[in-house]
């Protein structure tokens, strides 16, 4: 089990909650239980979410996984230039 | 991906130095081919008809007088690039954007094309296309357009992130909100509180090169283009899915990149081309002017931005608080929303809140510019800060020191800081000389920090070992910066060669599996993660080729310093085979020598920077002139400290035209004004002075060098450094970018009025 944040915008989607604690041992499947239990999520996933794993960011490695103990906050993904 | 990224704290022998660029001649004596230098037997030239008008039904066009013109061999409108993008908002936004389906939504906006056999036929053609337009009522302000009596843009938008969905649409699409703590909590427990208003004005990134392409559709549905870019590959998926094509069949060629800075991360006008060349039979050369670079391609938002920062006596920040809105140009986008994440990034705060609305105005699409949306929220909040540390009466350098993020700290935008390096780019600004040198009259000093996220993706490379040693490495992220260089750098180093034994290319889309664009500070940070990857999947096989010479198990055989050794006391009698005596044995022990990556370079790992600004302010006339200017910043680790250097001193230099003079000037009409490099001024050599820098090394643990992006914080913190200098040179706050010397006047003049 881990302890997930979500940035403002997106805890509107999720029952308003901006804390969750979900079973998941990976990025991908963070986001599949998210999905699973709000589906109002999936479309952010599909225009892109970023994970913060102990302060560093993720944004395309799905199979990282989440230890048990980190910090886990989820951004959007951003534009660079 | 089987590759361990973490940092190693390797010694280097090749990464580090400045060896000249592999490019450097060709750019030097005009031999390097831009976008514009490249052609094809048979092109035709295209041009664009663009919307005189900034708002605007497009009730018909009749193209009849134009397809008969002697010369013109297609004349093509929206009709011609058909809806292909299922849903897909953003993609959609795109192709309305190369080429308007129902409205013209800013002046300069697209509406048709044509190719003909030259110019002179082009330009005339355009002037038979007859378009019928309703003129509609039009906004270019930010905050007129935010307003709920403006004219509304889009009324298929309802903004987005409220508690209660919207009953009426808003040219305000979207609001983003992040933070910590109880800012009302906070600023009752200040002793001063700054509070003020700040606005920036629309930029361009002024790249000297404007967009230019060659495209070539083939009846069998193949295609080929040539296009000056900072993602190929993502211009090859862009332009299949929007023409229809198989991405597999459509070669994407970048040129060399005469500039980009984020400007050149989606497609403009490479669709029309390439729509122009499938209905012409021909291949199809499209150039911008730079009138049209301004008007038509993707400048950086205009902003207004209030900002609240409450301090204790002992310099403790209690609370800080903003609310940003920027301008997206005609379709929706996410500015505010990074601009709201970097605000307050720099600084370790209990209390913080910012909001963010990203608003809807009639002018060109907004495109990301280096550390988009971050040197506004810096200027605003840096300005801020100045003001605070002025009225606590502390040194402006401690006061940030005092309260700056550190590892452990949580971040404004949401996770807790792992190592940063704003603390010790503090410190070294606050020990560089520049802070102690003395001001003359007219003079003032200011500083600055700036963050930036930086990141990776997705990357693939491909390193090959000639028969002759000579080392072959082909990469997929577009050179903006001499990556080239870098990146040879890396592949010496692993293999233990020297730099002048490896040629980097950058591969065409069909040459090299998918690569995300130069963006967001990546191309070197993430090429040279694969790069190492591959390098050392060539080591793996220049090992066993070794074996077999040897005839000894491949187990035994180690890589150093460019040579494969057979370990142990049995081999005593074995010399040490070299790159070059493997590589010459190749035919013989399996065939070509190569290693090949493909990964996604994630954990980036986030930058900050410091900058200090002296500026001399002319009371009579509000001209300003840079005296002295020293970026400070951390790169986790100088690949080649020269190119560094150059990107620190490239973003100051951007960001020293951004402050000072650049802005798009709208008129009433809705029209803009200054199009052109005479009436939008870029600083040039003679308005700068020798920018110093100082490289910081605090390794990024997620890369085996310790490399982090550095080519975007440099832009960060001018805006507000310059805005810092310039108010205390004039002892005027100053609230809004450009300080051109009008508005330093006016500002001058309403101090003295009261």
């Amino acid at each position: 089990m881990v302890e997930v944040t979500l940035w403002g915008s997106l805890s509107a989607v999720a029952g308003g909650k901006s804390r969750h604690e979900v079973e998941a041992k990976d990025i991908r499947e963070l986001f599949r239980k998210l999905a699973e239990q709000y589906p109002g999520i999936e479309p952010w996933i599909d225009r892109g979410i970023a994970v913060a794993i102990d302060g560093t960011i993720y944004r395309d490695t799905w199979s990282k996984e989440l230890p048990k103990d980190a910090e886990i906050f989820l951004l959007p993904r951003l534009a660079g230039g | 991906m089987n590759f361990d990224p973490r940092y190693s704290g390797r010694n280097f022998s090749s990464v580090g130095t400045r060896p000249i660029r592999p490019d450097g001649i060709d750019k030097v004596t005009g031999r390097a081919r831009y976008g514009a230098d490249f052609n094809m037997a048979g092109q035709l030239v295209g041009r664009i008809l663009r919307s005189p008008h900034a708002h605007a039904v497009i009730k018909k066009i009749d193209t009849s007088k134009a397809e008969k013109l002697a010369g013109v061999k297609a004349v093509i409108t929206a009709k011609d690039l058909p809806d292909l993008t299922d849903g897909d908002a953003a993609m959609y936004d795109i192709l309305d954007n190369s080429m308007a389906r129902k409205k013209a939504l800013y002046d300069g906006h697209a509406v048709a094309a044509v190719a003909a056999i030259d110019a002179r036929i082009a330009r005339q053609a355009l002037k038979l296309i007859e378009v019928d337009y309703e003129v509609l009522p039009h906004v270019t302000d930010v905050d007129e357009a935010a307003h709920h009596h403006a004219p509304l843009i889009n009324d298929q938008i309802f903004t987005e992130g409220l508690e209660e969905k919207p009953a009426k649409p808003s040219n305000v699409t979207k609001r983003t909100q992040f933070g910590h703590g109880d800012v009302h909590k906070g600023f009752a427990q200040a002793d001063f509180i700054v509070e003020r208003s700040f606005k920036t004005e629309q930029t361009h990134q002024g790249y000297i090169e404007p967009h230019a392409c060659v495209a070539s559709v083939n009846p069998d549905g193949t295609a080929d283009l040539w296009v000056c870019t900072q993602g190929h590959f993502v211009y090859r998926q862009h332009c299949a899915q929007l023409l229809g094509l198989e991405a597999s069949k459509l070669r994407v060629t970048s040129s060399e990149i005469g500039g980009g800075f984020g400007g050149k991360t989606h497609v403009w006008a490479e669709p029309v081309a390439l729509a122009l060349s499938r209905k012409a039979g021909r291949p199809v050369k499209l150039v911008m002017t730079r009138d049209e670079v301004f008007r038509a391609s993707g400048p950086t938002s205009a902003t207004s931005i209030d900002v609240k920062i409450g301090a204790k006596k002992d310099g403790t920040i209690t609370a800080a608080e903003a609310t940003l809105r920027y301008s997206c140009g005609p379709y929706p986008g996410s500015w505010a929303e990074i601009g709201a994440m970097t605000a307050f990034a720099c600084y370790k705060l209990e209390n913080v809140k910012t909001v963010g609305y990203e608003v809807l105005v009639n002018r060109p699409k907004t495109a990301a510019y280096r550390a988009p949306s971050a040197p506004m929220a810096a200027f605003a909040v840096e300005s801020a800060v100045d003001e605070l540390a002025h009225e606590l009466g502390m040194n402006a350098v401690d006061f940030r020191i005092k309260n700056a993020a550190q590892e452990g700290t949580r971040a404004s935008y949401g996770p807790v800081y792992g190592p940063i390096g704003i603390g010790p780019t503090l410190e070294a600004a606050k020990n560089h000389p520049h802070m102690k040198a003395p001001l003359k009259m007219n003079q003032g000093r200011g500083m600055a920090c700036g963050f930036w996220f930086n990141f990776g993706g997705q990357t693939c490379t491909d390193l090959n070992i000639g028969m002759d040693g000579s080392v072959s490495l082909a990469v997929g992220t577009v050179d903006v910066g001499g990556s080239r260089a870098s990146l040879s750098l890396v592949a010496a180093e692993e293999l233990g060669i020297d730099y002048s034994q490896v040629k980097a290319i950058v591969a065409d889309t069909s040459s090299l599996g998918y690569n995300d664009m130069t963006d967001g500070s990546r191309g070197t940070f993430s090429s040279s993660m694969a790069t190492i990857s591959a390098a050392r999947n060539a080591i793996k096989v220049l090992r066993d080729r070794a074996a077999q010479m040897w005839d000894i198990p491949v187990d035994d055989v180690t890589w150093e310093k460019g040579h494969a050794i057979a370990k142990g006391e049995k081999y005593g009698n074995l010399s040490p085979l070299s790159l070059k005596d493997i590589a010459a044995k190749s035919g013989t022990t399996g065939g070509p020598i190569a290693g090949h990556s493909e990964l996604v370079a994630d954990g980036a790992g986030v930058s900050f920077a410091t900058h200090i600004c002296d500026i001399e302010v002319d009371p009579e006339t509000g001209a300003t002139r840079v005296i002295r200017y020293t970026v400070v910043q951390d790169a986790g680790k100088a690949v080649h400290p020269t190119y560094v250097e150059g990107q620190y001193q490239g973003g100051a230099a951007q960001g020293i035209g951004w402050a000072l003079n650049e802005e798009y000037i709208y008129g009433k009409d809705g029209r803009l004004q200054n199009p052109g490099f005479l009436d939008y001024r870029i600083p040039v050599c003679s308005d700068l002075p020798m920018i110093d820098t100082q490289i910081l090394e605090i390794p990024n643990p997620n890369h085996p060098y310790g490399v982090r992006g550095v080519g975007e914080t440099s832009i960060v913190p001018p805006l507000a450094a310059i805005a810092n200098a310039v108010s205390n040179a004039v002892g005027v706050r100053m609230t809004h970018i450009p300080m051109s010397p009008p508005r330093i006047l006016a500002a001058l003049d309403a101090e003295r009025e009261g």
